[in-house]
């Protein structure tokens, strides 16, 4: 299929370089809420805003690595993995919205505002267990893995691969979007779940609740980023680039292609799992929107501009991406629309390897 | 409009005998005396069926009809008056206003829907009719059964049949009922099966005829409603059909993945609205702006796809997640230069006046027009696709293209251009799709996004590379999407559908119509 891409592996200095370059960037981050704490005069002073940004954009670098895992290492190009990013954040959602407990509106004991709104008389069966912390964690891991592994089982199986694999996963966030924006399905409909109150006896939006967050999606990142790299470096990794670009091949070898696929695809749904659950407590909502099929082909875009097959290009590009996005809707919000899908095409064709690729051209 | 209806009942009175005309003036002092005898009066003058009546009691209903202390009853026209027996000017000083209890307001009901009955509007027809529907009694018999030997009007008809049986149901005469029971039984339609259910409690004696009648119509409008229902699942499906097509040249038969296919069918559909606006100033043309805009949308919508094949794919023949990544792209762009030209609101693109209303099949199917064109558009371009695929040089060169490109290359044919042109035919026929949609959707620049994924769902369903498969796919998940639909609503249909379609690529991952093939992977 696609034209052999060789994994780039800086050798000897170039790994050195790439290693403390990294450690240097992980420092920067995780000093950025100790200086949101200092005085708001002082010169190192860091705002609310920078800290609630990179916050956010952490949990988009750990999608990335997600799609980039999947994508850029085994060849399965998942058009839908918003849609495991976003069930993450509706399971924690779930969590959030029994925490508020009678402080909603309506003040009822247990049931959200909106299930009261639309006549629930009692808690749906799928919502028990959502008010205890660590469950709410494991159905966000456990529900995208889920998913993931039934449909990774049915289209791997039946060898369907590339494109077709791409639209199915298109449509598949497309169903599920469709679905939550049901009010009948009891996740909150077209408004999804808001003003959340507390996490872990946190109130949130104070700077403590920022701060943890910000470091829990830090540490799910670095965790995440050694979970892959030791994936990619092993005999594991070299089974799943050679999938990537001979399939066939790597069956008649003898190597069971279905589960090596399965594995990384549901590896890769978890962990965008995890990603959603850190995403929605910062930015204090989740919505249907989330599934749009728009939203999973621009986190493959972040890869894409960074470089898929590395995983540092993956963390490269949600950040860089991020970052134009953030300025060009603050500066110039027609043409941010303009300027995504000029990357889509400038990526496509000039750049197949990325600002990873540009930079060792440009280095040798 | 008062001095109309006069003027078309006094010509009307013409023809009717003078003891007729006699006896409305000898009524008329009635309505001056107590309300026992207005309620007497009112009942007289509906029965006589004058036309002249009709003005009075509709004053009479309004609060405007006068009365003298002589006893002549004064009618209101223009700035003044005019006596209702003679229809000369009066002088109203003195007079004062005919005042209603309850029981004249119930003659009033009965007397003026039997007066509209003779009116030569037939709205007016139709209105008596469902006053006397719903006032219903035995005396209404006679003139309905005049009525509708009168009646030229088929839907006026149809309500004067229904109060017909409904007054003969109320009547004491057994055969008259059982043969209103049986009429009703016939028309098959929601309203008599309501009037059957109503009549049962008052009619024991004729249970049995009731139920069989009510049965009978269960029946028709079990079979009407899965007509209907098929009707608008092959008008689903053939919107479906419209905008696949494109797809299956462009992913079927050139493999590329096309993600700005749906943006080409919103560019159509802007494309029938710019030539709206352009035909909007020469009256002549008006009307047939969008079969002009048919062509106009796919030249514009093929020209884009020329450009965008021979710019930008043509540099990824061979990496398809590469195309699709970056057809994505483009699509963005052309939203985007969309919304910003023409506004992100809709744009309203009228449907020509022969396109416009139902029609009622036999059996009592409507059937919108629009969505029957947009079956035969469908159709249409459909042959038009096979024919140029299957009879035309373009469509042997590309057919050999497909099988082998490098030997179709050897043997002279322009790989390049077939590709270009291609492209461009299956982008055109996504712009035809976008004229077909301007009719039933809104036009706005999103679109043509809420179609691509279903388009692509009917290619991979058919079978890529098949136009059989594509027509069959596109048909079977329309009519399943509607059949589904009262059952679990439209956003779960689709759902289910989705869900289905991922299930039967299991069994046939190559989609129903497979192209067969030899290779291990393709």
């Amino acid at each position: 299929m696609s034209a052999t891409l060789a994994t780039p592996s800086p050798g000897g200095s170039g790994r050195l370089t790439l290693r403390l370059l990294m450690l240097g960037a992980v420092l920067l981050l995780a000093v950025l809420p100790a200086l949101n704490r200092l005085p708001a005069d002082s010169a190192l002073h860091v705002s609310d805003f920078i800290v609630s940004v990179s916050g956010k954009w952490i949990t988009y670098a750990i999608l990335a690595l997600a799609i980039d895992l999947a994508w850029g290492y085994a060849g399965i190009l998942s058009l839908g993995h918003g849609a495991f990013f976003a069930l993450g954040g509706y399971a924690i959602g779930m969590h959030l919205m029994r925490l508020i407990g009678p402080r909603g509106v309506y003040g009822h004991p247990t049931l959200p505002d909106f299930m009261v709104f639309l006549g629930y008389k009692e808690l749906p069966w799928y919502w028990l267990g959502f008010d205890h912390f660590p469950f709410a964690i494991l159905m966000a891991m456990a529900v995208p893995g889920l998913l993931a592994a039934v449909v990774g089982y049915l289209a791997f199986r039946s060898r369907i691969t590339g494109v077709y694999f791409s639209i199915i996963t298109q449509a598949m966030t497309y169903a599920l979007m469709l679905a939550f924006f049901r009010n009948d399905m009891g996740f909150g409909g077209n408004n999804g779940f808001t003003d959340f109150k507390e996490l872990l006896g946190m109130p949130l939006n104070t700077p403590t609740a920022r701060s943890a967050l910000f470091y829990a999606s830090l540490a799910l990142l670095v965790l995440s980023y050694a979970i892959c790299s030791r994936i990619t470096q092993s005999k594991l990794g070299r089974v799943l680039v050679a999938i990537r670009d001979a399939e066939s091949r790597v069956r008649f070898l003898g190597y069971d292609v279905t589960q090596h696929k399965l594995f990384v695809f549901v590896l890769s749904a978890v962990l965008a799992g995890l990603a959603g659950a850190l995403y929605v407590p910062q930015v204090g909502i989740i919505n249907p929107g989330e599934f749009s099929p728009g939203n999973s082909i621009e986190a493959v875009i972040w890869v894409a501009v960074g470089g898929r097959g590395t995983l540092v290009g993956a963390l490269l590009g949600a950040f860089s991406v991020n970052a134009l996005k953030t300025w060009l809707t603050t500066v110039a919000p027609d043409l941010w629309l303009f300027a995504l899908g000029g990357l889509f095409v400038a990526v496509t064709l000039f750049l197949p390897r990325g600002l990873i690729g540009l930079v060792s051209k440009v280095t040798k | 409009m008062t001095s109309f209806i006069l003027r078309m009942a006094f010509l009307l009175l013409l023809a009717l005998p003078a003891r007729a005309q006699e006896d409305y003036a000898a009524t008329l002092p009635g309505l001056a005396g107590g309300f026992g005898e207005i309620a007497g009066a009112v009942e007289r003058l509906g029965a006589l069926g004058d036309p002249r009546a009709l003005p009075v009691l509709q004053a009479l209903q309004d609060g405007r009809l006068l009365k003298t202390a002589d006893g002549h009853v004064l009618l209101p026209q223009g700035a003044g008056f005019v006596d209702a027996a003679t229809g000369q000017p009066a002088e109203a000083a003195g007079a004062e206003a005919v005042r209603l209890n309850n029981r004249v307001r119930q003659a009033l009901r009965g007397a003026l829907g039997r007066l509209q009955l003779v009116s030569p509007d037939a709205a007016q027809r139709g209105a008596a009719a469902e006053a006397i529907f719903r006032s219903r009694s035995a005396e209404d018999v006679p003139p309905l059964q005049a009525a509708i030997a009168r009646e030229q009007d088929a839907g006026v008809r149809a309500k004067l049949e229904l109060a017909l049986a409904a007054a003969q149901l109320v009547a004491a005469d057994p055969a008259a009922k059982r043969d209103a029971i049986a009429r009703l039984g016939a028309a098959g339609t929601v309203e008599a099966r309501a009037l059957l259910i109503e009549a049962r409690a008052g009619n024991p004696g004729e249970a049995g005829a009731i139920e069989a009648a009510i049965a009978r119509i269960d029946q028709s409008l079990a079979i009407r409603r899965a007509a209907e229902t098929l009707f608008q699942g092959l008008s689903l499906g053939s919107v479906l059909l419209l905008a696949a097509l494109g797809l299956a040249v462009t992913f079927g038969v050139m493999g590329v993945i096309n993600m700005a296919h749906g943006e080409f069918v919103m560019l159509g559909a802007y494309a029938t609205f710019a030539v709206q606006e352009l035909c909007r100033g020469i009256p002549w043309l008006a009307p047939w702006s969008l079969p002009l805009s048919v062509p106009a949308a796919f030249l514009v919508t093929a020209a884009c796809g020329a450009l965008l094949e021979r710019g930008l794919i043509r540099h990824l023949y061979g990496r398809p997640l590469e195309t699709l990544l970056m057809t994505f792209g483009v699509g963005m762009i052309i939203q985007q230069a969309v919304r910003l030209a023409f506004g992100a609101q809709n744009r309203e693109v009228i449907s020509p006046a022969w396109m416009q209303g139902t029609i009622t099949l036999p059996g009592g199917v409507a059937v919108t027009q629009n969505r029957l064109w947009i079956i035969v558009f469908g159709l249409l371009v459909l042959a038009l696709v096979f024919a140029a695929i299957r009879l035309t040089r373009f469509g042997l060169e590309m057919r050999a293209v497909v099988q082998n490109r490098r030997i179709a290359a050897t043997m002279g044919i322009r790989t390049g251009r077939v590709d270009a042109m291609t492209f461009a035919f299956g982008s055109g026929l996504a712009g035809m799709a976008g004229v077909a949609l301007s009719q039933i959707d809104n036009v706005s620049p999103n679109l043509g996004t809420g179609y691509i994924i279903d388009s692509f769902m009917v290619v991979v369903f058919g079978g890529v590379g098949s136009l059989a498969g594509t027509l069959v796919g596109a048909l079977t998940l329309g009519v399943v999407n509607k059949m589904l639909e009262p059952y679990a609503g439209a956003v779960l249909a689709k759902v289910f559908v989705l869900v289905a379609i991922m299930l039967f690529i299991q069994r046939r991952p190559k989609g129903l119509f497979a192209l067969k093939g030899r290779a291990a992977e393709s």
